[in-house]
């Protein structure tokens, strides 16, 4: 069954068309990442799927439900480029919280807290405040907070985008580890084309005026990605396959209409 | 990957320290300019031999103060009492309000132009109504104006709290499905709290100079605005400086009070001192 189902969908702010005529499936276990320009609407697609925004015409379907009946049961969790911990909570707090507003029961919560310190090698931080904790810190507490409660899905708009370079793809290598671990579908926006190759299975690019899906790549690298996967041939051919679809898209933009 | 908690800075444990916020040497330099200003006051008073109705010594005042702590105790006590109410009910009504406002947003349109207006102007100088609303002699004219007094700072500092919340952290809760009420619990009461303290520690120094002043339109015998006023008049000038002082540290104590409640309930802050 697919996880994400996009069908003909369109999203207009006034007078801009943000998204026009989407149409695409993601399948169980797959990671996929939105890369293009901004403005081409790949953070608003990402909203719709997780029914944040509603789309204009379309549906967007995740589960096999309406993106609304998928929210209510909880079925995604979401990073966004900034941690956004709430700096009265502690780290174990923080990734507790959604479990709270689950009605966990205290025993069920602590031991889920502990295990998801585990998954992004924070223990011994448990009792500190976000303050106390370094950016990248920070994010991987943010992406133990939206696994806490094992959704199917996770939803992560440039996670990774304020991050210095090598906190960066320190920070890759632990999400794919964490995606092989949790078995969730990824849904991934990204800037970085290079970033965008190295972990997903399929790369959809996007161009921007109005936002729409110019090419999808589907990136045939082994599993499990490693720090060489950076370093082989077919690695730099799909970077150079993306950026093309990237320029590609651009210079539709360009053409006379 | 290995990261040692050890790297990250430990926070400031233990009740005192907590409480205060520094240690004591780092007072020193505060102590210092007190102690060098109070005594370039008695110095240059004797020196230029300055009239007490002028400015008494710091030693004359200090001395009358103490041999007569137990009146100015009591009527200092009458005072606060008025200065704590008119806090406690102005600033606990204004909470209320804007709780109202936040979740009504369209109300608080309407309402606030006219909060951020009233917030400027002197309402101290409705003093001598509510000395006729209600009898001068009673509490209950001084706490009024105090309350209104306190009223203002706390309401708009609390809404600005309440509304100023990052725009993520609410997407995030909206993603967990979280009903109003839990957002408001969980999220815009917490961002608010810095907020309501700012407005709290404002309304504390209004509540003090409110029932002072009020009192300066007339009030009880006994109570301590009175007194300074009788004794500035028949130039008992250390007796009117012995009761400022009372004021001053009444209002300092409350001050500290509301401070370190703060600090015990933002306890998760990086600094909450300033």
């Amino acid at each position: 069954m697919s996880v994400v189902a996009i069908k003909n969908v369109t999203k207009v702010f006034g007078e801009t068309t943000a998204l026009q005529g989407i149409d695409f499936v993601i399948q169980e276990g797959e990671f996929v990442s939105l890369i293009g320009p901004s403005g081409c609407g790949k953070s608003t697609l990402l909203r719709i799927i997780g029914d944040l925004i509603q789309p204009t015409s379309g549906t967007a379907m995740v589960n096999g439900k309406p993106a609304r009946q998928a929210r209510i049961d909880r079925d995604y969790g979401i990073v966004f480029q900034d941690a956004v911990l709430y700096d009265w909570r502690t780290v174990a707090k923080n990734i507790a919280l959604p479990l709270e507003l689950a009605r966990w029961d205290r025993r069920r919560r602590a031991a889920k807290v502990n295990e998801m310190l585990g998954l992004v090698e924070l223990g011994g931080f448990e009792d500190h405040y976000p303050w106390q904790l370094s950016g990248g810190m920070q994010q991987r507490v943010a992406i133990a907070r939206a696994l806490s409660f094992d959704p199917s899905l996770l939803l992560m708009d440039e996670p990774f985008g304020a991050l210095d370079e090598m906190t960066r793809e320190r920070l890759n290598m632990e999400l794919l580890r964490i995606w092989e671990a949790s078995g969730s579908t990824v849904v991934f926006v990204t800037h970085s084309i290079a970033e965008a190759v190295f972990l997903s299975t399929r790369v959809v690019v996007m161009s921007p005026r109005p936002g729409r899906i110019s090419d999808v790549v589907t990136v045939d690298l082994t599993q499990p990605r490693t720090a060489t996967t950076r370093e082989e041939p077919r690695f730099f051919e799909l970077v150079t396959a993306v950026r093309e679809a990237l320029h590609l898209g651009h210079d539709l933009e360009q053409a006379p209409a | 990957m290995s990261v040692t908690p050890t790297a990250v800075q430990p926070l400031p444990r233990g009740g005192m320290a907590r409480l205060v916020g520094r240690r004591a040497i780092d007072w020193l330099p505060a102590v210092v300019v007190f102690v060098a200003i109070i005594g370039l006051w008695e110095l240059l008073i004797r020196a230029l031999d300055v009239q007490e109705f002028l400015l008494p010594k710091p030693s004359a005042i200090a001395t009358t103060f103490w041999d007569t702590r137990h009146e100015l105790w009591s009527q200092g006590w009458f005072t606060f009492q008025e200065a704590l109410w008119g806090f406690l009910l102005g600033s606990g009504f204004a909470i209320l309000v804007a709780l109202v406002l936040a979740r009504w947003r369209p109300l608080g349109a309407a309402f606030m132009p006219y909060a951020i207006a009233a917030n400027a102007i002197p309402i101290i100088a409705f003093a001598p109504i509510t000395n006729v609303w209600f009898s001068p002699l009673d509490k209950s004219s001084k706490v009024s104006i105090v309350a209104v007094l306190c009223f203002f700072p706390v309401m708009v500092n609390t809404l600005r709290g309440l509304t100023s919340v990052n725009p993520r952290a609410l997407e995030l809760m909206e993603s967990y499905a979280a009903g109003q009420l839990q957002i408001f619990r969980r999220v815009r009461v917490p961002t608010a709290l810095p907020f309501i303290f700012t407005g709290l520690r404002v309304a504390t120094v209004l509540a003090m100079i409110g029932a002072v002043v009020g009192e300066y339109f007339g009030g009880a015998l006994n109570a301590l605005g009175v007194q300074i006023l009788q004794n500035a008049r028949v130039a008992r000038f250390r007796e009117a400086w012995a009761g400022i002082l009372m004021a001053c540290l009444l209002g300092i104590a409350l001050y500290l009070a509301i401070a370190a409640i703060e600090r015990l309930t933002l306890r998760w802050a990086p600094s909450t001192s300033d």
